[in-house]
């Protein structure tokens, strides 16, 4: 029978709580120059790999679960970290260059008189938390309304996500949009009081990137062990029987895509003020097509592989772009290419394998199988 | 145009369908009364998977009406309604859910309610937990239950999709070519619980197995080239010389 804490989750979420303590003590505690000590810059930068981390489990759900390849879940990232930056940008206030009490900088600079509609309310941290959420599960709710309905799947529904994550870039890009055009949305100064730059504000980002990656870990995983997470699995591997048992597929895959965008929405705000900027590059569709390497990397369908995959490949890109920045393209091609050929479950599948070979005696496979499916 | 209703279980009537203007349904008419069973052979091609593809809508006819259970027009439903309303469907190849358990793929199957909400907070309770035991023996798969269906044998995932059949509780089962690659026991043993099954729903059977046909001992429907050819005991049909023409004398 199915629990929502397994003993992968418990592997998890211990790893995730060691982090919290871990990094932030080695940032703060150990003396600057000991092998332990963690300098500054590494803080955010360990937080940005965990809302990839979060946007990789979100990919996981809809695709390792539901089979529905998104590659546009890049778009939902993107609209989280500018409801994110939105906020952010209004707690400038006169701060800015210009010293408009209300207008950020690039409205005073377009000539802009007046905030447009909908800006409004984003000095409201509520408000901005409330948009997080409901901007990319709108959007998610929309679009894939009437893609499941009229059944676009596969080949289709993906180039339809690509299309979707392409047009937002295009549109962000136009200063007339309202969301500082090419530049994005940057110069951030504090959020709730709090300065963006302080070492303590930092260290608290971090801190509720690891929280944030451990809920939305524990919520899928709730989701996945639930009878609707069956039903989901049952769509992914033959969709038109489950509609025979009487599901309406379409009513899963749009509970599960809008679920999704959501925590892709999540790890998009918590990006922005560890980054400092948003900008329009973050639709890129190629940012979508990243994420979903790091599933395939870590192992899809497995959560903990999406995890997994996200923190390798992105500690890969930051050595690959340090030292040899014209290769990391051709890197993330070659791995993809690898992973696909020689490790099709991913770096958790292989080592599951192995583990499996190495445990199982000839006389108690029977029953492995049996407690393996029953998990 | 009043809304049709049938005395009859399932009533079709005039139905027709057409890929690329071959018909593969040819105005065929056919009645299943309440706890029928119904046996219907015919040559390759004749259009009796086409049938269960109306019944079920996957396939929309481009003419006729196919009326269940009253007034529900099953033409104008999607696949989803219409297994709600009790037409539950066996596959000629066998189609499990395979990355689940044996007891999971009966768990999915029973009845309950189908929205995601009431799926995400379900639990099994008791009642659920004595329903899937009691499938899993009736369908033979007790011992298998915490294995993947994966893992069955052909003739197991047959029984497991006659077993997510009976999970659902359908007024109407439709069962397509449930003999095909089993063994002669197993033959013998399916025609065995289908006809246990009649006692209680009603229950279409397209067969190619004669053997297995005058098993089940009811009555015949020939199909062929999208309509009905002859109807009637098995003994009356074989010795159609129609029948025998098209189908029993290749
Ligand atoms: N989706 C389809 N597209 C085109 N032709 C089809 C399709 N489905 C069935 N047919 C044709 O319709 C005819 C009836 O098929 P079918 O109902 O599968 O026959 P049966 O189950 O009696 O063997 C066949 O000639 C088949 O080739
Ligand atoms: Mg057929």
């Amino acid at each position: 029978m199915s629990t929502i804490i397994n003993r992968q989750a418990v592997v998890v979420l211990v790893l995730l709580a060691l982090a919290a303590i871990v990094i932030p003590a080695m940032n703060l505690a150990a003396a600057p120059g000991s092998v332990f000590h963690l300098s500054d810059h590494l803080v955010p930068l360990f937080g940005k790999y965990l809302c990839f981390a979060l946007l990789a489990l979100s990919v996981d759900l809809v695709w390792g679960f539901c089979g529905i390849l998104s590659l546009g879940h890049g778009a939902f990232f993107a609209l989280g970290g500018y409801a994110m930056g939105m906020y952010l940008m209004r707690q400038v206030g006169s701060r800015g260059v210009y010293a408009d009490p209300v207008l950020p900088d690039f409205m005073v600079f377009l000539n802009w008189k007046e905030l447009p509609w909908f800006w409004e309310g984003f000095n409201h941290f509520p408000y901005a938390l409330l948009m997080i959420l409901a901007v990319p599960g709108a959007l998610a709710f929309v679009f894939g309304w009437f893609a499941f309905r009229s059944r676009v799947t596969g080949v289709y529904l993906s180039i339809m996500t690509q299309a979707m994550t392409f047009a937002l870039m295009l549109a962000f890009f136009r200063n007339d949009m309202g969301f500082g055009g090419n530049n994005g949305l940057t110069d951030f100064k504090d959020i709730l009081g709090f300065s963006v730059q302080a070492k303590s504000t930092r260290i608290a980002l971090f801190v509720l990137s690891v929280a944030a990656l451990a809920a939305g870990y524990v919520l899928c995983r709730w989701v996945v062990s639930s009878k609707l997470g069956k039903v989901v699995v049952a769509i992914r591997d033959a969709e038109s029987r489950t509609r025979f048992l009487g599901y309406h597929v379409e009513q899963y895959k749009l509970v599960v895509f809008t679920l999704s965008a959501m925590l892709a929405g999540v790890a998009g705000a918590l990006y922005v003020p560890q980054v400092g900027i948003i900008n329009p590059g973050e639709f890129a569709p190629a940012n979508s097509i990243e994420a979903v390497i790091w599933v395939a990397v870590g192992g899809r369908g497995t959560l903990a592989g999406a995890i997994l995959g996200a923190l390798v490949v992105n500690a890969g890109k930051t050595w690959f772009t340090g030292a040899v920045p014209e290769y990391w393209l051709f890197a993330l091609g070659g791995l993809f290419v690898l992973v696909t050929l020689f490790m099709p479950t991913g770096i958790l599948g292989a080592a599951d394998k192995v583990w499996k070979r190495l445990r199982s005696r000839p006389e108690d496979t029977r029953g492995e199988l049996a407690s393996q499916a029953a998990e | 145009m009043s809304a049709p209703t049938t005395p009859t279980l399932l009533y079709l009537d005039n139905v027709t369908v057409t890929f690329d203007g071959f018909r593969a349904l040819n105005a065929l008419s056919l009645a299943i009364d309440h706890h029928e069973m119904r046996a219907i052979i015919g040559p390759n091609g004749a259009g009796k998977t086409t049938m269960m593809d109306v019944i079920t809508g996957k396939a929309k006819p481009d003419d006729g009406q196919a009326v269940f259970d009253g007034s529900h027009d099953l033409t104008a439903l999607d696949e989803a309604t219409i297994a709600e309303l009790g037409i539950g469907r066996k596959f000629q190849t066998p189609t499990v859910f395979e990355h689940h358990t044996v007891e999971d793929n009966i768990l999915l199957a029973l009845k309950a309610d189908r929205r995601p909400f009431s799926a995400l907070l379900s639990r099994r309770d008791k009642v659920e937990r004595e329903r899937i035991d009691a499938l899993l023996e009736r369908v033979r798969l007790n011992r298998h239950r915490h294995r993947l269906a994966a893992e069955l044998s052909h003739g197991q995932k047959q029984w497991l999709e006659i077993g997510m059949l009976l999970a659902q509780e359908p007024k109407l089962l439709l069962v397509d070519e449930p003999a095909a690659g089993m063994t002669d026991q197993e033959t013998a043993d399916t025609a065995d619980l289908l006809r246990d099954i009649a006692k209680t729903r009603a229950v279409v059977v397209v067969e190619h197995d004669m053997t297995f046909v005058r098993d089940l001992g009811v009555k015949v429907t020939c199909l062929h080239e999208g309509s009905v050819l002859a109807e009637g005991p098995l003994d009356v049909v074989s010795a159609n010389e129609r029948v025998i023409e098209v189908y029993l004398g290749r």
